[in-house]
């Protein structure tokens, strides 16, 4: 993967360079987080022990993920005793070809998908299309994203730099519909849309948000109803999700769907909480035929692998990273170029697509720590931002950095070379503004957009000494 | 195309190999003194619940206020039908879905006579049910720390018949209001050991939608409405 070019960072600093510069959309996303800010506030406060909750789901998402093996082989025997079908998909090739298989040996004509981030991560939409599948994303946001053609701006909430003037706009261009400025009026022409997929497709797509082991089930958290809809009617169910997604025990989302629902939207629960343990069992009255879970690695053993950073695989999505992230306000989360933005895109996806192409991410912080603050499964995410940095660049270090290091270190170990070039600093100074910005400048990476900073004309010594001398004459302090 | 192969052994291989060197716990600090957590800790953290039937009921009713649930107490079968006549009459419905239960049962003579009824229970005409306008469900438990109502397959007439009308009506006794998510998973456990129903689905006020400019809409998709109707 690793290339010497590197277009994900082109494309990172272009799309950063002109969403920085555009103070409207900067508005609208400040002003929709704000609104999810005070709900978080208002609802994560009636915790009795918000940070001992924090403690318990981070260490119930430890025990899941470091014996993943163990968990996984108890959902799927839970599972498949139920009459589930399990597929364990290395990469997303595989992912889409199970699924794609599945459609055609089902003679399915229509697909209804509610939200997973799965599919977008192994692009299975467009592999859908491409063999003559319609699907239709049923999340309102997901839905408008997908009509715009557009991938999803945030992973919990797809389309929140659309003002309702847009979204209106599209709406009307793409289905018709009569220009509106209300959110209710937008929300019903989807209803009215979507109401009729959910009975005419045959193969429902959802992603997960857990995998219970214990009971073979997978727990589906949403606000519209539209994954209940999606995994209710058509007889087919498909669930694509994560391996790292699994709990130990059913109960174990008594803690995990309140802290999810607080730090996701700032809810107490979200909307529908609903575990799925199978098909339609015996004696029910409805329900899909069959339900095929996709088990998708996809790399996400590679992050395993690596023991530091393995408490990012505890995420479980909800999306609190990017909220309070400075950075993502102010850059939007297309400009991430991931499926995955914000703090804890920037941590995984160098596992996922490449270390020395992804990066940049890691770089692009302030490293202030909102991200591990706010993260309800205790992530180190801001520390694993750094180790990043290090890893890229023991692995390939930066031309002439290591000679730098090199220099400064002779420098400083050797007292009288110091104070030769303390000597000569302020005469550097003085050149300087001669070259600066060109390419002769030597420090140009920082004085393309920023001032250099003037060395002193007195160094600390000089001063220091004289100093010492006026004290002992004077007698003063 | 050929269903691809099961990759089975190749990830589980990948995971052993990753999982040979341990990972530490971060912020040990924070760890419960007690070591491991239990579920039975869950309750210390999480918003607090009064302890008493009347603290579990008051929180319930604040909490579908914030919701948008109505809540409305009735002290009968007999009642709660007269409510769901009135709201037949102030909303036209034509079709009204329901299944077979004790409770829905025992107020199904009360309704109206024009009220068309769709019993789900030995299966439906999807479309029927997509064009009915209301719903009627018993449910297996509602949950006082979060306002929510449990549903599942058995006890609510299946998957869908309390999310595809656009209306959803519940009714319940005083005494199926448990406490937190804790309670409601250990009362599911010990109602079916073991043989789960294929759905369980904890219902949190009506169907909603913040993806608009984070503006809340209600009715996104299932019902815009949530009526629970509360029997002693």
């Amino acid at each position: 993967m690793s290339a010497l070019s590197s277009p994900p960072k082109d494309q990172f600093l272009q799309d950063a360079d002109r969403t920085t510069g555009d103070s409207p959309r900067r508005d609208a996303v400040r002003k929709a987080l704000h609104n999810y800010q005070s709900a978080r506030n208002r609802t994560g406060a009636t915790f009795t022990d918000w940070k001992a909750a924090r403690a318990a789901a981070a260490t119930i998402k430890h025990e899941a993920v470091n014996h993943l093996d163990q968990y996984l082989e108890e959902f799927e025997r839970q599972f498949t005793a139920r009459g589930g079908k399990v597929f364990w998909a290395s990469n997303s090739q595989q992912a889409r070809d199970y699924i794609l298989n599945l459609a055609k040996a089902r003679n399915v004509r229509a697909i209804v998908k509610s939200k997973a981030m799965t599919g977008e991560e192994i692009h299975l939409n467009e592999a859908l299309v491409a063999a003559g599948f319609g699907v239709v994303e049923s999340d309102l946001g997901e839905f408008i994203q997908q009509l715009k053609g557009e991938a999803p701006y945030h992973f919990v909430f797809p389309c929140m730099h659309l003002r309702r003037d847009e979204i209106s706009d599209l709406f009307n261009r793409e289905l018709g519909t009569a220009k509106t400025d209300s959110p209710e009026e937008l929300t019903m022409i989807a209803r009215r849309v979507l109401r009729r997929t959910y009975v005419e497709a045959d193969m429902g797509i959802s992603g997960g948000n857990f995998i219970v082991a214990e009971t073979g089930m997978i727990s589906i958290t949403e606000n519209e109803g539209n994954a209940r809809l999606t995994v209710g009617v058509p007889k087919i169910h498909v669930a694509l999700v994560g391996i790292e997604k699994v709990v130990p025990r059913l109960a174990d989302l008594a803690l995990l769907l309140p802290m999810l629902a607080t730090a996701g939207t700032g809810q107490h629960l979200t909307g529908y909480n609903s575990m799925y343990g199978g098909p339609r069992q015996p004696g029910e009255n409805d329900g899909p035929e069959e339900f095929h879970v996709v088990l998708l690695d996809n790399h996400r053993t590679r992050l395993l692998a690596d023991p530091e950073q393995r408490d990012a695989l505890h995420c479980i999505r909800c999306g609190a990273c990017l909220n309070v992230c400075p950075i993502f306000k102010n850059i939007g989360g297309h400009t991430y170029g991931t499926t995955y933005q914000g703090p804890i895109g920037s941590v995984i996806t160098p596992h996922f697509r490449g270390l020395q192409d992804w990066k940049h991410l890691s770089g692009a912080s302030s490293l202030c720590g909102a991200c591990t603050e706010t993260c309800p499964v205790g992530i180190d995410i801001h520390h694993h931002l750094l180790h990043n940095r290090r890893n890229a660049a023991a692995q390939k270090p930066a031309p002439g950095e290591g000679l730098l290091w090199k220099a400064f270190a002779v420098l400083m170990r050797r007292p009288a070379l110091y104070k030769l070039a303390t000597k000569f600093a302020p005469l550097g100074s003085m050149l300087h503004p001669l070259i600066q910005g060109t390419a002769v400048d030597p420090v140009i990476a920082w004085t393309a957009t920023r001032d250099f900073p003037e060395a002193a004309r007195k160094s600390f010594r000089t001063q220091f000494k004289a100093h010492q001398a006026a004290k002992q004459q004077g007698g003063v302090r | 195309m050929n269903a691809p192969q099961n990759d089975r052994d190749a990830v589980l291989g990948r995971i052993r190999e990753a999982l040979r060197i341990p990972a530490p716990l971060h912020h040990p600090a924070e760890r419960s003194a007690g070591g491991e957590p239990t579920t039975a800790h869950f309750r210390e953290w999480l918003p607090p619940v009064g302890p008493t039937p009347d603290e579990r009921l008051a929180l319930f009713t604040q909490l579908s206020e914030t919701l948008r649930s109505e809540l409305i107490l009735c002290d009968s079968a007999a009642t709660a039908a007269s409510h769901v006549a009135r709201l037949a009459s102030e909303n036209s419905w034509k079709t009204l879905g329901l299944h077979r239960g004790e409770l829905t049962s025992a107020m199904e003579p009360h309704f109206p006579a024009d009220l068309e009824r769709l019993w789900v229970d030995e299966g439906y005409d999807k479309d029927a049910l997509e064009a009915s306008d209301a719903g009627l469900t018993e449910c297996e438990l509602l949950v006082a720390q979060t306002g929510s109502v449990c549903v599942t397959g058995p006890s609510s007439g299946g998957r869908v018949l309390s999310v595809l009308p656009p209306h959803h009506l519940v009714v319940a006794r005083r005494s199926q209001l448990v406490t937190d998510l804790t309670e409601a998973y250990a009362s599911l456990a010990a109602k079916y050991r073991g043989q789960y129903p294929s759905m369980i689905s904890f219902i949190t006020g009506p169907s909603r939608t913040g993806d608009i400019e984070r503006i809340l809409v209600l009715g996104a998709h299932g019902p815009k409405r949530l009526t629970i109707l509360l029997l002693p």
